[in-house]
């Protein structure tokens, strides 16, 4: 389609960029932890030993009440047509799509204060994170599971519990088991909500890698830390790709419209009455109070707190005002998303064109997105400090970093439009007199285009809420929003509480909106 | 005045034309007719040159356009299934040819109301081609490879998709509009009848030869 050499020059810059800011630094943590005896040390330290015990148990308990919570709401989604459905499906993806910093400083602002550094305040925020992952995931499978299925055991003397259980269950499980792997691994390398709501006394791996290394400063324990996590995630991921592998039976699937029938007895409106309840207070409540706290003062409501973004915070040390923070963040997005867009652009184009070493670079991209953000910055961290690249120092790390987290989601957006261009469009241009760079302008760009505008949303939300690696690379004085948020949850005083709170809610509209923004671009889709 | 001579092309080393010879004079419309899978399309990939033979000459009034790519052929094709730009309306369709050709614009804009005046649907300049029928995007495809008057006009079935009435129907137009026209085509079909009716004249290419028994 083009020529190798140039499908080589699209992918020369996303690789290098690959190896130098991810392969590396993974590769200076395995070292690290490999050496010197760390690791052996880290697995027989009984500290650390509890806190990779605790990590395990809590992403476990994390994941079964998601399941649990989330599938009526899955079923309730997909099995029922109702007005507005389109919307809730998108309202319910929100609180998978914020920062984890926003969802720890609702989950502070709700939970009494009793609560806040307890294992249930933890596992309740995973939930409130999670829950849209199960519902898409399992409700994309059961919108498209035919009903007559059902019916059919039902014929043959199956109660209806039982036809659910020998029949609907049986199938959804590939579906329910991918889901529960993301959920797994996004609680099991969950930091910032881990950061905020545990507190002290409930420290993740995450955690603990952030702590050795900002604290201790215990370098190789964290180095071997980290690559406990790589292993254990790279289990998940190979066992999810199993599951994924056997998902792909076969299965008669049919058109969502057919199998989604409006509510009819009442028993039925009751279910779907109960679950959306359920879904307006559990992941409405958290943010709505967050909103409310934002306003709130000691001596009433009033928007001090708002006000008070402009000034510095209160405290021993000096603070930057929280409006310097929105500027930071603002300007490592911005050259977060052109980085990620370049370079997935390029990558999209390479892999699409490319008859060779395509799925090379794409799987070398996703790996990112399948490490913890946490293990990115401290990787950067451990190796951008000397030449021949020394960037501790620079501005770009941030940005540099975030890209590595954003390019994956900008090479998903823009591949399967290139691979769903009919080769035989492009000869119809040619024929009508097009040379090969005008096809490619007339003919790929324009459909490129709009993909990678969806990409650059998806790469400035995921850039404006990073927290994990952030927390690694920042330096003091110019702290991104996220960064700035914990730093005030941290210090005592109302004032510095309220800002917190305020600013969380400036990066929840701004996460949510450019994601509904992203979901109606696409509208036009089938709602799962 | 288009020659094909000994044009031949193998897929994993089975032949799907072996040596085929096509002559069509200038103002000539031939009908190209053989069962499926006789390598009729890959003739009309090979004219257009969208396809190098393995072996065999394209000549156009007795130049061999084998160094000539397929955008400066000036040879339109119309696809079996069409291959509009699904991100462009109709008149971007029509147009995209005069566009790039280099016209100003509003010659473009008053050509390609011309061409859909001439294919019978008027003011569907802004139409999205997703919303159109069948047969109306059949016409936009033969206006969009009409628009930049192509030496030669190449049709792959062009009615293969249509059901029976309209098919009949556009059988007739078609032929009016290549009389009026003078048009130079090659039109590839299964049809006997379609055949006969729309072209000059009929060639028939044979269906590959049974395969030995292995």
């Amino acid at each position: 389609m083009i020529p190798r050499w140039a499908a080589a020059a699209l992918a020369a810059p996303p690789a290098v960029f690959l190896a130098v800011f991810f392969l590396w630094p993974l590769t200076a943590i395995i070292a690290r932890g490999l050496s010197a005896g760390a690791l052996a040390d880290a697995l027989t330290d009984p500290g650390l030993r509890r806190v990779a015990w605790f990590t395990l148990w809590q992403a476990a308990l994390s994941t079964m009440l998601t399941v649990l919570v989330a599938l009526p709401g899955a079923y309730a989604l997909s099995r029922f047509r109702f007005r507005g459905r389109a919307i809730v499906v998108a309202l319910v993806t929100v609180p998978f799509v914020l920062p984890t910093v926003v969802v720890g400083a609702a989950f502070l602002a709700l939970l009494p204060d009793r609560w806040h550094g307890t294992v249930t305040a933890i596992l309740l925020a995973h939930v409130f994170f999670n829950y849209a992952v199960v519902v898409r995931t399992v409700g994309a499978m059961w919108a498209h599971l035919d009903p007559r299925l059902e019916e059919a055991a039902r014929v043959l003397g199956a109660s209806r519990w039982r036809a659910v259980r020998e029949v609907t269950l049986p199938l959804l499980a590939p579906a329910v088991l991918a889901a529960a792997s993301i959920v797994f691994l996004f609680s099991f390398t969950s930091f910032g909500v881990v950061l905020l709501l545990g507190g002290p006394r409930h420290p993740t791996i995450e955690v603990e890698i952030y702590r050795l290394t900002a604290q201790a400063l215990d370098l190789p324990g964290a180095a071997a830390l980290a690559l406990l996590q790589l292993v254990t995630m790279g289990l998940v991921l190979a066992w999810w790709g199993r599951g994924q592998a056997r998902r792909a039976q076969a299965l008669r699937l049919q058109p969502a419209a057919l199998a989604a029938q409006p509510p009819r007895t009442t028993g039925q409106r009751l279910f779907l009455g109960a679950n959306l309840a359920f879904m307006a207070c559990f992941l409405g409540l958290p943010l709505l109070r967050l909103v409310e706290r934002s306003l709130w003062t000691p001596s009433g409501y009033s928007l001090d707190s708002w006000r008070a973004l402009g000034r510095e915070g209160a405290g021993t040390s000096r603070v930057v005002p929280p409006v310097e923070a929105i500027m930071t963040s603002l300007q490592f997005s911005l050259a977060a998303v052109v980085i990620a867009v370049v370079l997935g652009g390029c990558a999209a184009c390479a892999i699409a064109y490319a008859q060779r070493g395509g799925r090379l670079l794409d799987t070398g991209l996703m790996l990112p997105l399948g490490t913890s953000a946490v293990t990115i910055g401290f990787g950067l961290l451990i190796t951008m400090n000397r030449p021949p690249v020394d960037l501790r120092a620079s501005w770009w790390i941030v940005p540099i970093a975030h890209a590595l987290v954003a390019t994956p989601f900008v090479v998903r957006a823009a591949l399967p439009v290139l691979r769903s261009i009919d080769p035989r469009l492009r000869e119809a241009a040619a024929l009508l007199g097009a040379p090969p760079g005008r096809v490619w302008r007339e003919v790929d760009l324009p459909l490129l285009g709009r993909a990678l505008l969806v990409g650059a949303g998806f790469a400035f939300a995921v850039s404006f809420g990073e927290f994990g690696a952030t927390a690694f690379l920042a330096r003091a004085g110019t702290p991104t929003v996220p960064i700035a948020i914990s730093q005030l949850l941290g210090r005592p005083g109302a004032v510095n509480v309220g800002q917190a709170h305020a600013l969380s809610v400036i990066l929840m509209v701004v996460t949510a909106a450019v994601m509904l923004a992203i979901e109606g671009f696409r509208s036009g889709r089938e709602t799962f | 005045m288009l020659v094909v001579e000994g044009a031949r092309v193998a897929f994993d080393g089975v032949a799907v034309l072996d040596g085929v010879d096509l002559c069509v004079a200038t103002g000539e419309v031939v009908g190209v007719l053989g069962p499926s899978g006789c390598g009729k399309s890959t003739l009309l990939r090979v004219v257009a040159g969208l396809h190098v033979p393995d072996a065999g000459r394209v000549l156009w009034d007795g130049e061999d356009l084998a160094g000539t790519p397929p955008h400066q052929r000036r040879f339109g094709l119309v696809f079996q299934d069409y291959q509009l730009f699904p991100h462009r309306d109709v008149a971007g369709n029509v147009g995209f040819g005069l566009r790039m050709l280099g016209l100003p614009k509003p010659e473009v804009r008053s050509r390609t109301s011309e061409l859909l005046e001439l294919v019978g649907l008027p003011g569907y300049e802004h139409r999205r081609v997703g919303t159109l029928s069948g047969g109306e995007q059949q016409r936009v495809a033969l206006a969009r490879s009409l628009a930049p008057e192509p030496r030669l006009l190449l049709l792959d079935e062009p009615l293969g998709a249509l059901d029976r009435d309209l098919h009949d129907r556009l059988v007739v137009e078609l032929r009016e509009l290549f009389e009026r026209l003078g048009i130079t085509a090659v039109h590839v079909t299964h049809d006997r009848e379609e055949a006969a009716a729309i072209g000059d004249r009929v060639v028939v290419l044979p269906g590959r030869p049974p395969r030995p028994p292995a």
